[in-house]
C-alpha cells in the first residue's frame, strides 16, 4: 500500500532527475565521486540517507527490494528502510538475495553471487578514501585529478611498519579500472574481491557528504597492496556455529559472562538458507524428531 | 504554441520516468546493449526514445542544445512546455540532441573539467537504426566485448583517449536506446 501523500518513492521528480544525472555520470567515470544536492530525508544522517536517495531514484514499481544492515535483514536500520519504501513506493520486498532486483546494503556484500539485472546500493558514511589523510576537500580533489595516490600507499605501509601486516580490515581502498582510488564503504575487506567483475550494477550514495559514485558491471576493481604484502581477504578463522559454513563472513557474538562466544554468518539470508537445506553448526539446536 | 507542444508528455510521470531511467541506467552500465523505452511522443525529428530520455533526465537546471533539424519550433515548444530546460548553444549544454552529422564537431561540447569530470555534456544521437553489429566495444560494463552500430569510429576513439574527461553518448532509434560512456574503448571492425 502506498502513502498517497507522497510522490512515488518519496522524492519529488526534479530531485530524482538530479540524482539520476549524477548516477549516470558516476557510471561513465567509474570510481569518481560525483557531487549531488543531497536532500534532507526523514531519517538521520548515518542511517543511510545517501543510499535511500539512490534507491529512490532507481526504483520502479516492478522492483523487489531487499535491505540489509551488516548482512542482516532483520536489524532496525534495514527494517525501517524497507518499510519506508513499502509505504512510499509500494514495492514488493524480500529477504532473499536471489529474488531481489534492488538491494540496499549497509557495510556488506551478500554472500550469494549477484547477477545481471540486480542493483546493489551501498550506504556510504565517508566517500573520500583520502579524507583521513588529507582533510581539505580542495586538496583531495586535486589528488584525484592528478592521480596522486602515494599518500594512500604510505598509510598502508605504515600499517605494515607498525603491525607487520596491512591492518586495515574494512573500508579497504581499491583502485577502479586503474584510475580512481575509491572507498568501497566500510565493507569488510573480505568482501573486496566481490567488487570487481561483478555482474550487478554497484551504486554508492553518501547523503551527508553529498557524493554519488558507481562501479559498472564487469569492472576491474583492485585492492591496493604491495608485491611483498599482497592483499588478503581475511575473516574469522571459524565455521558458522548455526549453519557450519566455512566460506562466509562471520560475526562474533558474546553469549555469556564467562567469555563464551559464538561465530555466526553476518549474512542472515545465506545462513537461514543453509539451515533450511539441513546444514548444522556447532551450536545448532538439537533436531526435533 | 501549438497543440502539438502540449501533448506527448508522460501520462504517469513518476512511474514512466522510473522505468525509462532504469532502461537508460542499464544501457549506460552495459555499453552496447539495446533497451526499449516508452512514454514520450515528441515532435519530429525527435525519436520516442530521445523524447523519453529528455523527459527523464533534463529539466530547468539542465540546459539542452538542439542541433541541426532538431532545432525547429515544434521541438523548442515541446521542450519548453514539458521540460522547461534552457535552450542553449553547444558550449553550455548539459544535453545535446541531434543527428550525428549535426552534432559534429564534438569539440564544441564541454568534456568536463579535470577536477570535475562529471560536468561533461551528454549527447543524445538520433539514429535511423540501432543494431548489435559493427564497432567492437570493450571496457567497464562489458563482459568480453560488445558490438554496436556506431555512426563512426574515430570520433569515439578520440573521446575515450581523454578519459576521465570526455563526452557520453546515448543513441536513440525509434523507441530503442543504447549508450556509449567515455570509459568504453571502441575499435573499428567490419560488420559481422
Amino acid at each position: 500500500m502506498t502513502d498517497q501523500a507522497y510522490n512515488f518513492a518519496y522524492l519529488d521528480e526534479q530531485t530524482k532527475r538530479m540524482i539520476r544525472r549524477a548516477i549516470l555520470k558516476g557510471l561513465a567515470v567509474p570510481g569518481y565521486q560525483v557531487p549531488f544536492a543531497s536532500r534532507e530525508m526523514p531519517m538521520p544522517y548515518g542511517w543511510g540517507t545517501g543510499g535511500v536517495q539512490v534507491t529512490a531514484a532507481c526504483l520502479t514499481p516492478e522492483d523487489v527490494l531487499k535491505v540489509i544492515d551488516q548482512g542482516a535483514d532483520d536489524t532496525t536500520n534495514a527494517v525501517s528502510i524497507r518499510k519506508f519504501f513499502q509505504r512510499t513506493a509500494g514495492v514488493r520486498v524480500t529477504e532473499s538475495t536471489g529474488e531481489a532486483s534492488v538491494i540496499q546494503t549497509r557495510h556488506r556484500i551478500p554472500e550469494a553471487p549477484l547477477r545481471e539485472g540486480q542493483i546493489l546500493v551501498y550506504q556510504v558514511p565517508i566517500p573520500e578514501p583520502l579524507r583521513f589523510l588529507e582533510p581539505r576537500e580542495a586538496e583531495t580533489r586535486k589528488m584525484h585529478e592528478l592521480e596522486e595516490y602515494g599518500l594512500m600507499h604510505v598509510k598502508l605501509y605504515e600499517d605494515i611498519a607498525r603491525h607487520g601486516e596491512i591492518a586495515t580490515s574494512y573500508a579497504y581502498p581499491v583502485k577502479v579500472e586503474g584510475r580512481y582510488v575509491m572507498d568501497p564503504s566500510p565493507i569488510p575487506k573480505f568482501d573486496n574481491p566481490k567488487l570487481g567483475d561483478c555482474p550487478a550494477i554497484q551504486l554508492f550514495g553518501a547523503g551527508r557528504e553529498q557524493r554519488i559514485y558507481a562501479v559498472p558491471p564487469y569492472t576491474q576493481v583492485v585492492s591496493l597492496d604491495f608485491d611483498d604484502h599482497p592483499f588478503v581477504a581475511s575473516k574469522a578463522p571459524h565455521d558458522c556455529d548455526l549453519c557450519g559454513a566455512d566460506e562466509s563472513y562471520l560475526d562474533e557474538v558474546i553469549i555469556d559472562d564467562a567469555g563464551g562466544r559464538m561465530f555466526v554468518c553476518s549474512d542472515t539470508d545465506f545462513c537461514a538458507g543453509r539451515q533450511a537445506a539441513g546444514h548444522r553448526g556447532r551450536l545448532s539446536p538439537a533436531e526435533v524428531v | 504554441m501549438t497543440g502539438i507542444a502540449l501533448g506527448g508528455g508522460f501520462s504517469h510521470p513518476p512511474e514512466q520516468a522510473a522505468r525509462a531511467f532504469r532502461a537508460v541506467l542499464e544501457a549506460v552500465s552495459r555499453p552496447g546493449t539495446i533497451w526499449t523505452v516508452e512514454g514520450a511522443v515528441p515532435p519530429a525529428p525527435l525519436t520516442v526514445a530521445a523524447g523519453t530520455v529528455l523527459l527523464t533526465l533534463a529539466d530547468g537546471t539542465a540546459p539542452v542544445h538542439l542541433a541541426g533539424d532538431a532545432d525547429c519550433q515544434p521541438v523548442r515548444d515541446w521542450i519548453t512546455f514539458h521540460i522547461g530546460a534552457p535552450l542553449v548553444g553547444a558550449e553550455g549544454a548539459m544535453f545535446a540532441v541531434g543527428r550525428w552529422q549535426d552534432l559534429l564537431p564534438l569539440g564544441r561540447f564541454h568534456p568536463g573539467d579535470p577536477d570535475y569530470p562529471d560536468r561533461a555534456a551528454t549527447l543524445i544521437v538520433l539514429m535511423n537504426d540501432l543494431t548489435n553489429a559493427g564497432a567492437r566495444l570493450t571496457g567497464p560494463g562489458i563482459k568480453d566485448a560488445a558490438r554496436l552500430s556506431l555512426p563512426e569510429i574515430a570520433a569515439f576513439q578520440r573521446n575515450a583517449v581523454q578519459f576521465p574527461l570526455g563526452l557520453d553518448f546515448i543513441f536513440t532509434a525509434g523507441d530503442r536506446v543504447a549508450a556509449l560512456p567515455r570509459s568504453t574503448k571502441v575499435e573499428g571492425a567490419a560488420c559481422m
